[in-house]
């Protein structure tokens, strides 16, 4: 549970209280308006056929017998299709490492696409989906990233000429010199095993070419950045010949919602075909051929430290599987950057991420973009290097956390946090759960027999997506615009719509517009109406990624009801012949200082500001609207020679306590209580940021107990259906509680900082530091997750085994 | 040779409604595509994420576990039919928007069948059971929290004799 | 991930079910609760070229009281089961058992029938058919037979139900010693998961809290459910209490040679067998001590 109050705890009317959302009625009423509920006269249907083999070169495709089954329209292979289209972009610079929707000529991961069918139907597509007949030669493949990095390992991609397409080392601060005057160090490998956000609606996308206009008409269940521009450019069309329909709801994405390929194959087949066509991957498709599993990364870690805890420096090898193609999934080894040492004040850290193509799914943009497995590596680190001392773990952190004084405090790689007060939130955890009293459950379990532990983890939340680890990997891409806007219009009736250019997977970022603008305004949010644009009307944005929506679309939705508020004014002070400062603003009423009787209404102000040019102040136009568009916080850098870059603006934080117990004899764990202490700065919705948080949380649970894209040595997935990849229910989810504090950001409109991440950043960390903590008194560890329940048995019975 | 068609007759929602379906065609595609009540999601099409969950004769079950034919003769009540007779939403739906039980919404017309079929057997739910009710019912926005608060305020005023 | 095509027929009568069986032999399928079922239909690992849907006979449906069994209608649901609490007093390993099955939604439509047939070896039915040898009824068009649970259950998957047979009653005996108790168990990852193995037992004691009469077994572990009834006759005559349980037990356990997947690896499933079968054994026990 958490606490949202009627009343404002910030002073505001409406932002930080507790609010309906707007979004919410039309959900809990069947009537939300999602990619496949779009209906359109003559619509076709996709199926896809897809390689069994991990590597194969493709022979032959026969179509006959496909073909020659009723209600099938078209058949589409890589030859014609990767011919009439370009290669999709890669984020980091390998260029040759070129990516189609279908296969041409060679398959490089089980379950990649080689053939599209469009039926008049999805069951009959499938039915001539299982008639096409493909000649494969299969090729030695590779799924391990140490074993692709070897000589003589099978190559995914040849014209690139190996198997790497990322290798940096970066030295921030004197990393040697900090070693060598340690008392201590530790070295340890953590492992992130292959899982994703996982949503429960899969992607869909429909397209429709209108030859009169020539506008290809895309509804899809999309978050992505530039999303329009590279679908136009994949096929060879101008940017304004896309328009993207961002009124579609998303059902969950978390990162994960990047559907280009599947875009610009329905894309094509639209146009070829002159026929509305969609695409709804089915589960299986999904989960093996929909390019959206989440990073698979190991950490080799080493810690520098002295006897009282200091921690001077740390060394991070980060190797990640990104699989048989990659988009912008390598940065993922990037954003971490900007809070490469987490909450701590390490002066000196030495990193070397490696990006690395197998023959597996590729990878796709999850939630927190590789800051949840760099926050599991870090706080791991942590819990053995207090173990090595002998040392509390609270104690510990309490030590090396940066203090509320520090604050803005830049990290050696050269990001600068805003603000924070670490070491209260903690302390606020602490007393949620009463931790005194839950150090004495978990020792009393202990003396019943059961395996107990108590996880802890704190860690940040980087927020508003200044994403210059771009070029921070790639010094050819020189991207530093990270942008988003709002057009706020106020029409003749009066009425308030704020009109945002992205489309929206459940953040409420309609509420998150309407509270602010009416916060501004002085007028009521619920009768605000936000609405979405498409990509040919939309200002520009660059879509709710990296936490960045409370923070750029909300401040940029605050700028325009300021000018709209100061146009009110404006004309106020005109017909009443005074100055602005004059004047005052009250509910959308603005009157003349001192004698309140003399009045303007909000009724006239816009009746004027639309029809009554004669009054209306010289050099003001028409009508009453205002855009706002505007670049993130501390955007706009290069990096320096030696790799530095200030990357996100904002930095929430979050500390997760947890408290499991595990079975000795059936290694079942099972978490039974969770507290998250949760600094996001100012909540302009607290129930949406609580959600948020909540939803990372099992996310992060999952991540760390249950789910996980396995293989076996044919490089085959073996958990492609739901029924073994297991995403936690409200039976695995506990209770959790959460407790706030707020510490303002100096660099946004009201102090907001991010938090569409939360909780997922951290839970994994304090999950897997609960185990580890009831594992300590036999003296084994378990770093790799997902830990489930075999991986704890076996490591208790190493224990056993090894005398303990 | 094309695949035969079945008549079919089902209450849904109240109203009698007639089909022609190939017997293949699930309980959810022909809601969905053919009724085009969209309210009932398809997440998985093998029964484990319960988004396709819908009333059959008052008891919810997975409709994409269900073929159209077997549904005839019988009733059907999706999210659409939840609301009360003048439109207006059910206490259940209410607590929903009070406590902010969804996010992206695609779980929960399947999370609301759940419930409102708990409340209806049971109208005083513990707080584990309102879990094994929705225990079938995969959500991956909310972490499960503020919709366990919703069924729970839901039973509450449903006791204190609101509408 | 849309089914194959197929023919469909609603059965008025098992008659009727048999009559269709016979007529389209191995191309055709008996569907009840679907739940095991439809999904294979969805992967399109089964395509037969009829559905031959059996919801809608009543006469499958009932559950009848007889001195020493309980006679179930194969198409009883697993709901109207677990909810019955007379039947619970005659039988009460069925609704152990039922509680860890799917979850409501699967239980409001699969059928306890459905789930025999189906054979998964780790299901908990099948397990608990097993254990208590209940006895099934197969109809055919040209007659019935009965076969005990451990006749029926061929393999992983596999029954020795002929393609032209349809399971019609499962007997499910009744233990009429006064002092009885059962005991389900199982450990699977998520709640409603295929269990990773799971045990089940029944104890009947005599006065002086000797076992008069034993029964256990694991499912999850083997091809098939596997009960002991050796090892479970080796109780008789005794108490029950950790020591003895847990030799019982392991000795079971180490007969086993069970599969290795993703979630649990042989090993694992093998110690997790012995555990489980402890368990119930000390469990049952309890339960049939405590009663008066």
């Amino acid at each position: 549970m958490s606490t949202s109050h009627a009343k404002s705890p910030y002073g505001y009317r409406y932002i930080g209280a507790h609010r309906r959302t707007k979004e919410d009625p039309r959900f809990v009423t069947g009537r939300g308006r999602y990619a496949a509920d779009i209906a359109l006269p003559g619509l076709k249907h996709v199926a896809l056929v897809a390689s069994p083999h991990a590597s194969a070169r493709i022979l032959s495709i026969r179509t006959d017998a496909a073909r020659a089954l009723p209600g099938v329209r078209y058949l589409l292979t890589g030859e014609e299709f990767c011919a009439a289209t370009d290669s999709l972009p890669i984020g980091v610079d390998a260029p040759k490492v070129t990516r189609w929707a279908l296969a041409r000529d060679q398959v490089r991961y089980a379950g990649e696409w080689i053939a599209a069918v469009v039926a008049d139907s999805r069951a009959l597509a499938e039915d001539a989906a299982e008639l096409i007949e493909v000649e494969y030669a299969p090729l030695p493949h590779v799924t391990d990233p140490e074993q692709a990095m070897e000589d003589g390992s099978p190559l995914v991609h040849l014209a690139h000429g190996s198997n790497v397409i990322l290798h940096r080392n970066f030295v921030w601060g004197p990393v040697e010199e900090e070693f060598a005057k340690a008392e201590h160090q530790i070295s340890f490998r953590a492992i992130w095993n292959r899982n994703a956000t996982v949503p429960i609606e899969t992607f869909a996308v429909v397209a429709q070419w209108n030859p009169g206009t020539e506008i290809l008409d895309i509804w899809a269940s999309i978050q992505m950045p530039k999303y329009p521009d590279q679908t136009a450019r994949a096929l060879r069309l101008p940017g304004n010949a896309v328009r993207v329909h961002y009124d579609v709801d998303v059902g969950g994405s978390y990162g994960v919602k990047r559907g280009l390929k599947h875009t610009v194959l329905v894309g094509y087949l639209a146009k070829r075909l002159g026929l509305p066509v969609r695409l709804i991957e089915d589960r299986l498709e999904n989960m093996r051929g929909g390019d959206m599993h989440g990073p698979e990364r190991t950490f080799d870690m080493t810690a520098a430290f002295d006897g009282d805890g200091t921690i001077r420096a740390l060394k991070i090898k980060a190797v990640d599987n990104v699989g048989a193609y990659a988009g912008r999934a390598p940065f993922q080894l990037g954003k971490p950057v900007g809070a490469i040492c987490g909450s701590y004040r390490i002066g000196a850290i030495a990193y070397e991420p490696v990006s690395v193509l197998t023959n597996k799914t590729p990878q796709e943009a999850v939630r927190g973009f590789g800051q949840s497995p760099t926050n599991f590596a870090l706080e791991r680190t942590m819990d053995r290097v207090a173990q090595f001392l002998n040392m509390d773990r609270i104690a510990l952190r309490q030590k090396n956390l940066i203090r509320k004084d520090e604050f803005p405090y830049t990290i050696p790689s050269g990001s600068t946090y805003d603000s924070g007060d670490y070491h209260t939130v903690l302390d606020k955890a602490l007393a949620a759960i009463d931790y005194p009293a839950l150090v004495r459950r978990r020792d009393e379990a202990r003396r019943a027999g059961l395996l107990a532990g108590i996880g802890i983890s704190t860690c940040l939340e980087p927020s508003g997506g200044n994403s210059a680890f771009e070029p921070l990997l790639n010094p050819k891409n020189e991207t530093t615009t990270w942008m988003d806007s709002c057009l706020v219009r106020v029409d003749l009736s009066g009425a308030i719509t704020g009109i945002m250019g992205t489309s929206s997977s459940g953040q409420g970022h309609e509420t998150l517009v309407s509270t602010i603008v009416g916060e501004i305004l002085e007028r009521d949010p619920a009768q605000i109406r936000v609405i979405h644009a498409d990509s040919l009307n939309a200002l520009p944005s660059n879509s709710p990624v990296g936490s960045r929506m409370a923070i750029m679309l909300g401040g940029a939705a605050a700028g325009a009801a300021r000018q709209i508020k100061d146009t009110l004014i404006a004309i106020a002070a005109h017909n009443f012949e005074c100055a602005k400062e004059d004047v005052d603003y009250r509910d959308g009423n603005v009157s003349l200082k001192g004698v309140p009787e003399k009045v303007m209404r909000w009724d006239q102000l816009v009746e004027i500001a639309h029809r009554k040019f004669h009054q209306l102040p010289p050099n003001l136009e028409p009508g009453l609207q205002a855009k706002f568009v505007w670049e993130v916080p501390t955007g706009g850098g290069l990096p320096t020679p030696d790799g530095r870059i200030h990357i996100y603006p904002c930095y929430a934080f979050e500390t997760h306590i947890v408290y499991v117990e595990i079975d000795p004899e059936t290694a079942a764990p099972a978490i039974k209580q969770y507290v998250c202490g949760h600094d996001c700065g100012v909540m302009i919705n607290p129930d949406i940021v609580h959600g948020m948080t909540y939803g990372g949380i099992a996310h992060g649970i999952g991540a760390a107990l249950y789910e996980e894209f396995t293989y076996d040595d044919n490089g085959q997935l073996t958990s492609g259906t739901f029924m073994d990849y297991l995403i936690p229910s409200a039976l695995e989810v506990p209770p959790i509680s959460i407790v706030d504090h707020c510490t303002p950001s100096p660099l946004t409109t009201f102090g907001q900082k991010g938090s569409g991440e939360a909780g997922y950043l951290g839970a994994p960390a304090a999950v897997a530091n609960a185990v580890n903590d009831a594992l300590a008194p036999l003296g084994v560890e378990v770093n790799a997750l997902p830990i489930s329940h075999l991986a704890i048995w076996e490591t208790l019975s190493k224990a056993t085994r090894d005398g303990k | 040779m094309s695949e035969v068609l079945y008549s079919i007759a089902v209450e849904v929602n109240g109203a009698q409604r007639a089909g022609h379906v190939t017997a293949r065609t699930s309980l959810v595609d022909w809601l969905r595509e053919h009724l085009h009540l969209t309210g009932t999601h398809i997440g998985c099409e093998h029964g484990i994420c319960g988004a396709c969950s819908v009333m059959l004769d008052g008891e919810p079950v997975r409709s994409c576990l269900m073929y159209a034919v077997q549904a005839d003769g019988h009733r059907i009540t999706t999210v659409e039919g939840l609301a009360q007779p003048d439109g207006s939403l059910s206490i259940l739906q209410d607590s929903f928007c009070e406590t902010h039980g969804l996010q992206c919404g695609y779980c929960t017309p399947g999370m609301l069948i759940a419930a409102q079929a708990l409340l209806d057997a049971n109208p005083r739910p513990t707080e584990a059971e309102i879990r094994d009710a929705i225990g079938g019912n995969l959500c991956r926005c909310t972490g499960y929290q503020q919709i366990v608060d919703a069924i729970a305020l839901a039973a509450r005023r449903i006791a204190e004799g609101a509408t | 991930m849309k089914s194959p095509p197929f023919e469909y027929a609603r059965a008025a009568s098992i008659d009727e079910a048999c009559e269709l069986l016979s007529q389209h032999g191995e191309a055709a399928k008996i569907i009840a609760g679907g739940q095991s079922l439809v999904p294979m239909m969805a992967f399109r690992l089964l395509r037969p070229s009829w559905l031959i849907d059996i919801n809608e006979i009543a006469a499958l449906k009932f559950v009848a009281f007889e001195t020493d069994a309980v006679r179930m209608g194969a198409c009883a649901r697993q709901c109207v089961v677990a909810r019955d609490d007379a039947l619970a007093a005659r039988v009460p390993l069925l609704r152990q058992a039922l509680a860890f099955v799917g979850h409501a939604q699967t239980r409001n439509r699969g059928t306890i029938g459905g789930s025999l047939v189906h054979a998964d070896p780790s299901a908990e039915l099948p397990l608990v058919a097993q254990i208590l040898d209940a006895r099934m009824v197969l109809r055919a068009k040209l007659g019935t037979r009965t076969l005990p649970a451990s006749a029926f259950f061929a393999g992983p998957m596999m029954t020795n139900l002929q393609p032209d047979e349809c399971l019609e009653e499962i007997h499910w005996p009744v233990w009429r010693e006064r002092r009885t108790g059962s005991a389900f168990t199982e450990i699977s990852r998520r709640h409603g998961d295929f269990a990773m193995a799971a045990a089940a037992a029944q104890i009947a004691i005599d006065e002086d809290g000797h076992c008069a009469r034993v029964t256990f077994g694991v499912g999850g572990a083997s091809p098939t459910p596997i009960a002991f009834p050796e090892l479970a006759q080796s109780l008789v005559g005794h108490r029950v209490d950790k020591a003895n349980a847990r030799a019982v037990a392991q000795e079971a356990a180490a007969a086993l040679e069970p599969d290795s997947d993703i979630h649990a690896s042989a090993a694992y499933r093998r110690h997790l067998a012995g555990v489980l079968m402890t368990r119930v054994l000390q469990q049952a026990y309890d339960t049939a001590r405590a009663v008066q």
